[in-house]
């Protein structure tokens, strides 16, 4: 992969996503959530997209503004149903959109494994329930494991909070979550970050995820949202 | 092993749930690692001893999670797993998901506690799916809590609105979790599970063994 782009706003950024692609969608309800890249990609007009994320949107805006722009034909994550899914509630109760629910931690060690060229692995997680129905199980040191196949995406976007040129990526708090394996592995990897630095000012030390991951960059201003009726 | 004699407190009602909570924490050892699911669960954590040294993992990539942000602590890149504001606790650190779930399958995690719809004898779990045709099913991470952590508790009101029995012989709801939970607690009792089905009663609150033993459709030694 060459050199990562600063791209001038999202909307270069999100430029010639195809119809019918697969999109890694990082954050964990709005912490980590892409919401400038979310809204360049609704802008760009790509339909009948795959949405891999942890949850199906919360509220109006973001992922739920994908949804409720009618551009997702299905969704991949593991929690679907939550005080303010009512955009992706309705969707799916009205049969317009596909649901597939996977466990939090394989779904992670599956984009992970995608990202890693790993070709899947057995896991216990799931073994027993109706989640590992049809899948290929095998006994290791005594137990039953699910084989998990690997998850890659034509694109992912993912909201980290500081970046310099060479593309590195460094987080904040709890909104890393799924931005790191994410950005392994899809073909196109954009990231929007608050700050952009000349190469040389992140500590290498700090970096979460090197620059050969990322594609493009976009500045964009974090959007401060707090997820309502959390408990 | 040796039985004990089962603590029958029957000259009180049931738990509350704080006090349920509070049960629950004394049963969480110094210096362990520990999640609590969300809801409920997660009210143990004002009852945990602040010099025990417990740390509380969220799955959404922390381990130092401290309590609940009010106010300008209010910080929306640092929630739990339910998504309420929190704090971080000095020696706190944040990892990606990958690693965080590294961390329940891995075995590194002590304990965690979670709420059921239902537990069997042997210990299934069911807490994700009523399976009812209209649900959206959503599992998060307790499938993976349920096979990672070393201990998995339950925290649940032995019966439901209805006065149906949570504690089963088998499990209506979809699995969870096959034989994974160790020890249930609920306002009514503390069970431990057993690989047989059969339940050991440790404690009772505001009904005696005999009334357990009419009310629930599990095999309980006393």
């Amino acid at each position: 992969m060459t050199a990562t782009v600063v791209a001038a706003d999202a909307d270069e950024a999100l430029a010639g996503v195809a119809d019918g692609s697969t999109v890694l969608v990082g954050g964990f309800g709005y912490a980590g959530m892409p919401f400038e890249l979310i809204a360049a990609l609704i802008r760009q007009g790509a339909g009948g997209l795959t949405v891999v994320s942890n949850n199906a949107g919360n509220g109006d805006v973001g992922l739920a503004a994908l949804l409720k722009a009618g551009r997702v034909r299905k969704v991949v994550c593991s929690f679907p149903r939550q005080s303010d899914s009512y955009v992706f509630d309705a969707l799916y109760r009205a049969g317009k959109v596909e649901l597939e629910v996977v466990p939090q931690g394989t779904l992670a060690e599956r984009i992970r494994a995608g990202g890693a060229g790993i070709g899947g692995f057995f896991s216990p997680v799931g073994a027993g329930t109706p989640l590992a129905a049809g899948k290929e199980t095998r006994i290791i040191d005594g137990r039953e494991h699910v084989l998990e196949a690997p998850i890659r995406g034509d694109l992912a976007l993912v909201s980290a909070h500081r970046a310099d040129t060479a593309g590195n990526l460094v987080y904040r708090r709890t909104a890393r979550n799924f931005g790191p394996v994410m950005a392994t592995a899809a073909t196109t990897v954009v990231a929007q970050v608050t700050e952009i630095v000349p190469a040389g000012e992140l500590d290498p030390e700090s970096v979460v995820t090197p620059g050969i991951f990322v594609d493009r960059l976009v500045r964009a201003e974090a959007r401060r949202l707090t997820v309502q009726g959390a408990r | 092993m040796t039985a004990t004699a089962v603590r029958e407190h029957t000259d009180r009602g049931p738990l509350s749930t704080e006090e349920l909570a509070a049960r629950i924490a004394r049963d969480i050892p110094p210096g362990s690692y520990v999640n609590l699911g969300i809801g409920q669960p997660t009210r143990i954590a004002e009852h945990l001893p602040p010099d025990a040294g417990i740390v509380l993992h969220t799955e959404n990539g922390m381990l130092g999670m401290g309590p609940a942000a009010v106010g300008d602590r209010v910080d929306p890149d640092l929630t739990n797993a339910g998504k309420v504001p929190v704090t971080e606790l000095p020696g706190a650190a944040y990892f990606h998901h990958a690693d965080s779930f590294a961390m329940m399958r891995g075995g590194h995690l002590d304990v965690c506690v979670l709420g059921a719809f239902q537990v069997s004898g042997r210990g299934d779990l069911a807490n994700w799916h009523t399976g009812e045709p209209d649900a959206i099913p959503a599992v998060g991470g307790a499938m993976d809590l349920a096979v990672g952590a070393e201990r998995v508790l339950v925290m649940m009101k032995l019966f439901t609105r209805d006065g149906a029995a949570k504690l089963v012989e088998e499990c209506g709801y979809p699995l969870t979790g096959a034989a994974c939970v160790h020890t249930v607690y609920t306002d009514h009792g503390v069970f431990e599970t057993g690989p047989d089905g059969a339940v050991r009663v440790l404690e009772t609150y505001g009904l005696t063994l005999a009334e357990l033993r009419e009310r629930l459709p599990v095999r309980l030694l006393g």
